[in-house]
C-alpha cells in the first residue's frame, strides 16, 4: 500500500501569499468555486518582502518541489513599496539558485491582486502543471527531511 | 618591489617618529619568503616588516577591531584593498578618523601553490625583480615568472585606482586592470542546468566548513554571525549533506549580495581551492546588468543597490533568463 503511495506521490508547492493581496486573491478564488490544486500549500505573510531568502531555501529542504512567491502588484503595495524589494531580492535569488543548477522554473514571482481569484487559479494551475513535468526536486532537498 | 618595501619602511617610521600615529598594520616576515601574514607594529618594533609578492591578504577586515582602539593606525592598503576600506567606513564599522591610509602600488600577488605546482623544490632562499621571482633550490637556480603564479584575484583585478588614499607610493608603472573579469561567470551561464549543478557540487562538496571564507571576508562584519547563531537553524559545524554545502555558500554569498567589493579574499583564503568569488561575482554581474552599474567602495555612503529599489526594475524572470541560458 505504501508503496503505491510512494509512486503516485504529488509534487509538494509552496506558495507564499501576501496578506492584502494574494491571500485575498486565494479567498475570491474559492468563494468563486474556481479551483486550484491540492498540492499547492498557502503559507500567509504579511507582504511578501516579508519572505526573507532562507524561506525559499527551507522550504526546498523540507522537500518542496516549488516555490511560489505572490504579491500585490507593483505599485499597489499595502506598505507602499515592499514588493518593489521582493522583486529585486528575488531577481538576484532566483538567478543565484538557477546559477548553481536548479531549474529556473521551480521558482516563480506572481503579482496577483485582490480581484483576481480567477488570476489565481489560473497562475497555480499553470504552476503545477509545470512542476509536475520537471518532477521531483532532487537538486536542492534535505536526505534527512525524506522518508 | 624591494624599493617599495624600502619606501613604506621609511614612511611607518616617520610618520611613528612624529607621532602622527601610533601603530602600523602591515605584513610581517615569516619563517620563509613567502610566509608572510598580516601584523601591527609599534615604533619600538619595526621588526619583520615586509612587503613582497606574496603580501596578497587584504588588510582592511583587521581594522574593525583596531577601529575600537584608542589611538591612530597607519594603514598600507593595495588598490582593491581601498574598496573594502570604503565599504566598511559606509557601514559605520570604521572610523576615517582613526587611520592614516597610504595606498601601496600593486602589480598583482602570487599564489604560492602555483609556484610549486612548476616544479620548485627545495627551497633555500627567494628573492624577485619586477616580473620573475627567483628561487634557489638545493638543485640550483629556478626562475617563476610572476604572470604564471599569479592569484586568482589577481588575474580578473578589477581596478587599479585608489578609492581612498590619504598618499599614494607606486614604483613604476602599475599594470592595468583586466577588463574581462566576468569571463569565467559567463562560461558557467553559458552552460546547461544540468552541468553547472554539476560543476557545483563537484566544488561545493570539497568545502569542509572550515568558516575561513567568512572569517576573511572584509564584508562579514556581523558580531553575531547567523552561522554561529544555533537559534537560525542554519548554524552547523560541518555540512551534514549536499544541501547543506549549497545552503551555506548561498547565504554566505547572498549576505553579502551588494557589499562585496570584488575582492577577492574568499577563493584566496580557502584551503580546497573552490572557487568561491564566482557565487560573489555572479552577484554583481546580476546586479550590474539588470539595476545598473553598481561598485561596491567605490564611494563612501553610496546606495546599496539591495536596499534601493526603482519603480522601473525589471521582473525577477527576466533577472533569471538574462543572465543564465
Amino acid at each position: 500500500m505504501q508503496e503505491i503511495e510512494k509512486n503516485q506521490k504529488k509534487p509538494l508547492i509552496v506558495a507564499f501569499c501576501c496578506n492584502w493581496c494574494s491571500y485575498a486573491g486565494a479567498d475570491l478564488a474559492g468563494s468563486s468555486r474556481l479551483s486550484y490544486p491540492a498540492e499547492v500549500k498557502i503559507i500567509k505573510v504579511p507582504c511578501s518582502c516579508r519572505v526573507n531568502p532562507i524561506f525559499i531555501l527551507k522550504a526546498f529542504q523540507r522537500g518542496a518541489d516549488g516555490v511560489i512567491l505572490c504579491g500585490c502588484h507593483p505599485g499597489d503595495c499595502h506598505y507602499s513599496e515592499g514588493n518593489y524589494r521582493t522583486r529585486r531580492r528575488m531577481g538576484l535569488l532566483f538567478s543565484m539558485l538557477n546559477y548553481f543548477g536548479i531549474e529556473k522554473e521551480r521558482t516563480r514571482i506572481e503579482w496577483v491582486s485582490a480581484a483576481e481569484g480567477a488570476k489565481f487559479s489560473a497562475v497555480m494551475n499553470d504552476f503545477a502543471k509545470t512542476i509536475n513535468e520537471l518532477g521531483e526536486n532532487r537538486r536542492l532537498e534535505d536526505l534527512r527531511c525524506k522518508d | 618591489m624591494q624599493g617599495l618595501e624600502k619606501l613604506m619602511l621609511e614612511k611607518a617610521n616617520a610618520l611613528l617618529q612624529s607621532g602622527e600615529v601610533d601603530r602600523v598594520i602591515g605584513w610581517k616576515k615569516g619563517e620563509s619568503y613567502y610566509d608572510v601574514s598580516p601584523a601591527t607594529f609599534t615604533k619600538d618594533n619595526l621588526e619583520g616588516f615586509v612587503y613582497n609578492c606574496f603580501c596578497g591578504a587584504n588588510l582592511s577586515k583587521y581594522l574593525v577591531a583596531e577601529s575600537k582602539k584608542e589611538g591612530k593606525m597607519l594603514v598600507f592598503l593595495k588598490p582593491c584593498d581601498t574598496y573594502s576600506f570604503n565599504q566598511l567606513l559606509s557601514e559605520h564599522r570604521i572610523e576615517k578618523e582613526k587611520f592614516y591610509v597610504v595606498g601601496v602600488g600593486c602589480n598583482g600577488h602570487l599564489d604560492m601553490n602555483k609556484v610549486y605546482a612548476q616544479g620548485v623544490e627545495g627551497i633555500l632562499s627567494m628573492s624577485e625583480d619586477e616580473n620573475n621571482l627567483i628561487v634557489e633550490t638545493v638543485y640550483g637556480q629556478k626562475i617563476v615568472e610572476k604572470e604564471s603564479a599569479l592569484l586568482i584575484k589577481c588575474l580578473t583585478c578589477k581596478s587599479k585606482e585608489f578609492a581612498v588614499a590619504d598618499e599614494t607610493l607606486v614604483v613604476g608603472e602599475m599594470k592595468p586592470a583586466n577588463p574581462n573579469r566576468f569571463e569565467e561567470v559567463e562560461k558557467l551561464e553559458s552552460m546547461t542546468e544540468a552541468e553547472r549543478y554539476a560543476f557545483w557540487k563537484e566544488q561545493l562538496s570539497k568545502c569542509i566548513r572550515c568558516n575561513a571564507c567568512r572569517n576573511a571576508c572584509p564584508a562579514c562584519t556581523c558580531i553575531n554571525c547567523v552561522f554561529d547563531n544555533n537559534a537560525s537553524g542554519i548554524s552547523a559545524k560541518a555540512n551534514a549533506d549536499e544541501f547543506e554545502e549549497k545552503l551555506f555558500h548561498i547565504i554566505r554569498a547572498y549576505h553579502v549580495a551588494g557589499r562585496c567589493t570584488d575582492c577577492g579574499e574568499c577563493s584566496r583564503v580557502c584551503p580546497q581551492n573552490i572557487p568561491l568569488h564566482l557565487i560573489n561575482r555572479k552577484v554583481i554581474k546580476d546586479i550590474n546588468e539588470n539595476y545598473g552599474d553598481y561598485q561596491a567602495g567605490a564611494e563612501v555612503n553610496a546606495r546599496n543597490p539591495l536596499v534601493n529599489y526603482t519603480k522601473a526594475d525589471v521582473e525577477a524572470k527576466e533577472v533569471v533568463e538574462g543572465g543564465n541560458k
